[in-house]
């Protein structure tokens, strides 16, 4: 839990967050963003700081699972939450396989937006196989992968390299090797990106 | 950022007192707006209220057959709840084509219909602007007002609310229900948002201690399920709207409209609701030269500016794409 002054008057905190399975105790000033105490305090620089305003999407995170922009996120809110940043993806010795689909498709070049892009996939996976839409999933009938879906749900996660023709299938490549639960289908096929 | 203090809000009456008690205090829903300005130094309060632990984050059914959606539910969850897309297709729909999906993923409701104006010179503290600094002046009238209002504006600020949500709410006349320092009250979600007129530092008729508990969804009707939101913007996904509409319509068996629903986004200090092209429409064919010709109609009281200009077309041509969609006619 958080310790704050009852009277509601110091700009500071002493906190525990629970990152990667693991929990740290960190006294924090209270302007401390999430991504800041995990890179700055807690070493974990995997996550990126792009453009420090939720526009990019390198500094994606999933907190109880679901992503979101680290930068937005103040530390002392997160208090009581599970934080998984990219450094808690692999089991062992062995990637996540959304980790792994990024290398089999060399989706990223210089390689500073691929933490964001790897949680948020993770995230978009998640969100898929509970059935949420998106702004282009038809009315009616479960949420199908595909090349537009995967566009559409990425589209928070910059790439100025412009990998996408690459990123869009990795992305589909363990959807598929993932998402064998029923309702959801992937339709990536090889010659066909845009 | 100045440095601030922060409490996590147990009870919707605590939350409203702690604000009461020090006036340099706000609430904090999901961040993602009022983080922003406070790293941009637009706002810099002294006390954050955390109301997201509030238990406000319910989606249930009203007596009357309508929704209540507390303040704390998180657009993502909103947008994907199957009562929501089957009897409101248009407020799902508006939900999803704002922001990103990690964005959605933080943004509370609440904080949704109180987020501010995107307008450059309210985000950049070195320049004037009415509705940060009153009285310094409204450089965007001529400067850069592309993406700013030609509704409803005043000579102090041509800002516009940038909600795609709060935009559906309107067409579906939703109303907010508020805590505050005087007790409990609800507002037709129309009447929270205020014209700019001679004070723009007031976005809405909220006091600043009045938390939003709840926004109401009235029962759904033929109107509300045939309805949609089409947004136009600079890219595919993940870009405020330059123009946007949420539209909603139900024919009577001879073909004519017995109801129809049109809200604007984009052009004006609050969502727009199109009530003379709704009148003029109501009773009439449902054809899209009437279509055009309402939404003439209601764009007759545009003032835009030179670099704005593009949105009176813009506007209208949202409002017979949707409606002849709707309609299930071949746009004119
Ligand atoms: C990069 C980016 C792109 C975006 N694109 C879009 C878009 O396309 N369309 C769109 O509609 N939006 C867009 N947004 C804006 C986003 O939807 C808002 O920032 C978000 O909805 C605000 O919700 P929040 O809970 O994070 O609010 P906060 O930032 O926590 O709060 C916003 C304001 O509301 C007040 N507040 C919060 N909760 C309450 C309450 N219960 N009662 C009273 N006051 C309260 C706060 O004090 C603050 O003043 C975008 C944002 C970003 C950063
Ligand atoms: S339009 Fe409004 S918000 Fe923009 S500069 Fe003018 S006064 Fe400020």
């Amino acid at each position: 839990m958080t310790t704050t002054d009852t009277r509601s008057q110091s700009t500071t905190s002493t906190l525990r967050l629970q990152v990667n399975g693991r929990e740290h105790e960190l006294a924090l000033d209270h302007r401390t963003s999430l991504l800041d105490a995990l890179r700055e305090h807690l070493g974990l620089t995997g996550s990126k700081k792009g453009c420090d305003h939720g526009q990019c999407g390198a500094c994606t995170v999933l907190l109880d699972g679901r992503r979101v922009n680290a930068c937005l996120i103040l530390a002392v809110t997160a208090v009581g939450r599970e934080i998984t940043t990219v450094e808690g993806l692999a089991d062992g010795e062995d990637l996540h396989p959304v980790q792994q689909a990024f290398i089999d498709r060399d989706a990223f070049q210089c390689g500073y937006c691929t933490p964001g892009q790897i949680c948020s996939a993770v995230g978009v996976l998640a969100e898929a196989r509970s059935g949420w839409p998106s702004a282009v999933t038809p009315p009616e009938g479960g949420v199908q992968l595909d090349e537009a879906e995967v566009r559409e749900r990425m589209s928070g996660n910059l790439c100025r390299c412009g990998a996408y023709a690459n990123i869009v299938p990795a992305v589909l490549d363990a959807a598929a090797a993932e998402l064998p639960a029923p309702g959801i289908e992937t339709a990536y096929h090889e010659g066909e990106s845009r | 950022m100045k440095p601030f203090a922060y409490a996590v809000a147990e009870a919707p009456v605590q939350a409203v007192h702690q604000l009461s008690a020090r006036p340099g205090a706000k609430f904090l829903g999901g961040g993602t707006n009022l983080v922003d300005l406070m790293r941009l130094g637009v706002e810099s309060p002294e006390l954050l209220v955390d109301v997201t632990r509030l238990e406000l984050d319910r989606i249930e059914p009203t007596a009357t057959g309508g929704i209540l959606v507390g303040a704390g539910v998180r657009n993502s969850d909103l947008a994907a709840d199957p009562r929501i897309r089957a009897a409101y297709p248009m407020l799902s729909q508006a939900l999803l084509s704002g922001a990103s999906g990690q964005l959605r993923n933080m943004a509370t409701v609440g904080g949704n219909l109180l987020q501010r104006t995107r307008c450059v010179y309210f985000q950049d503290v070195t320049k004037p602007c009415n509705k940060r600094e009153p009285g310094t002046g409204c450089p965007a009238r001529t400067g850069a007002h592309r993406d700013l209002a030609i509704l409803g504006a005043s000579e102090h600020c041509i800002a516009t609310h940038p909600s795609d949500f709060a935009v559906a709410l309107a067409a579906l006349d939703a109303r907010v229900q508020i805590t505050g320092p005087a007790g409990d009250r609800a507002l037709a979600l129309a009447d929270l948002y205020r014209a700019p007129d001679e004070d723009p530092s007031r976005d809405t008729v909220l006091d600043p201690a009045d938390l939003i508990t709840a926004v109401e969804i009235p029962t759904s009707r033929e109107a509300h399920r045939n309805s949609l939101y089409r947004k136009a913007r600079d890219r595919a996904s993940y870009a405020f709207a330059v123009g946007s509409v949420a539209a909603g319509l139900s024919l009577a068996p001879d073909g004519t409209i017995s109801e129809v629903r049109i809200a604007l986004g984009a052009v004006a200090h609050k969502p727009w609701r199109a009530r003379r092209a709704e009148s003029a429409l109501t009773g009439n064919p449902a054809t899209p030269e009437q279509f055009r010709r309402a939404a003439e109609l209601e764009l007759a009281a545009a003032e835009p500016l030179p670099d704005n200009a593009f949105k009176v077309e813009l506007s209208q041509n949202l409002i017979v794409a949707a409606l002849s969609t709707l309609a299930g006619v071949e746009e004119a």
